[in-house]
């Protein structure tokens, strides 16, 4: 997926990990995966520089798909599809 | 495909399913040291294995130990060692020293200031969330009896056991992952 199509992608669930350093955000992308269905996309916000390299070893894990990182200012989206 | 081929492959299978039996999604972590920096690597990486939904089961012994006593809970009845190792040792998790630039415990305020101003959980907010998760203390008897240390006086945690080394090996022995912290 190209950084243009991602900036496009709909998400369906936005999880704010900002306030937490690792392993606080995995922590609670784990929590937000639950609610939703198989095929949604959720982003996870987090200012920590691990979780980016560690949210797609989790979707490695789970079987979920990794699509992409946006970088904003301060803080990566990193997006997936359950 | 040729015999000798074939007969290669079935004993590779043979050998792929016995190593899957064998090797659960398990961690499991013995925790000896009770410094604070160790204790904060345990429970990270506790924490995160469980995040990644992989079980896990923590072993605490010897200076471990001290990381799971409540210091509101008291204990009569000891002997005069068990008392001197109780009042020299540390009780509970918040009064670990770290085991480098400890500092007569300014180094150790330090660092826990950094934590706080750089979000990082602090050790007794992960071993809630520790329990939160479903994560498996067991303590060693034997340290336990050997420190003077009682069952009454450590903390409320769900899961908690108490164990003698042979189950820490059978535990370890279907992990896919064993560490020594």
């Amino acid at each position: 997926m190209t950084a243009e199509e991602l900036v496009q992608v709909k998400v369906d669930k936005s999880v704010d990990a900002r306030g937490t350093s690792c392993p606080g955000p995995l922590l609670a992308a784990k929590k937000a995966i639950g609610q939703i269905e198989k095929g949604q996309i959720m982003e996870v916000l987090s200012a920590d520089e691990g979780t980016r390299r560690d949210i797609p070893k989790w979707c490695t894990k789970k079987g979920f798909e990794y699509l992409g990182t946006i970088e904003d200012s301060g803080y990566y989206k990193i997006i997936l599809r359950k | 495909m040729s015999k000798e081929i074939e007969v290669r492959v079935e004993e590779l299978e043979k050998k792929i399913t016995q190593l899957q039996s064998q090797r659960k999604d398990q961690l499991s972590m013995v925790v000896f040291s009770g410094d604070l920096d160790k204790m904060l690597a345990s429970l990270v990486i506790a924490v995160g294995a469980a995040a990644m939904d992989t079980e896990v089961k923590m072993f605490f012994t010897f200076w471990g130990i001290s990381a799971l006593r409540d210091k509101n809970k008291k204990v009569k009845g000891k002997d005069m060692k068990s008392k001197m190792f109780g009042a020299m040792l540390p009780h509970g998790i918040s009064q670990l020293k770290l085991s480098k630039m400890n500092m007569e415990g300014l180094g150790k305020d330090m660092i826990k200031g950094i934590m706080k101003q750089k979000n990082i959980a602090s050790p007794e907010e992960m071993l809630a969330t520790a329990a939160e998760l479903g994560i498996h203390i067991d303590i060693c008897e034997m340290s336990m009896d050997l420190m003077g240390f009682k069952k009454e006086e450590m903390i409320d945690y769900p899961n908690l056991g108490y164990c003698g080394v042979a189950t820490f090996l059978a535990d370890a022995g279907e992990s896919s992952i064993q560490l020594f912290i």
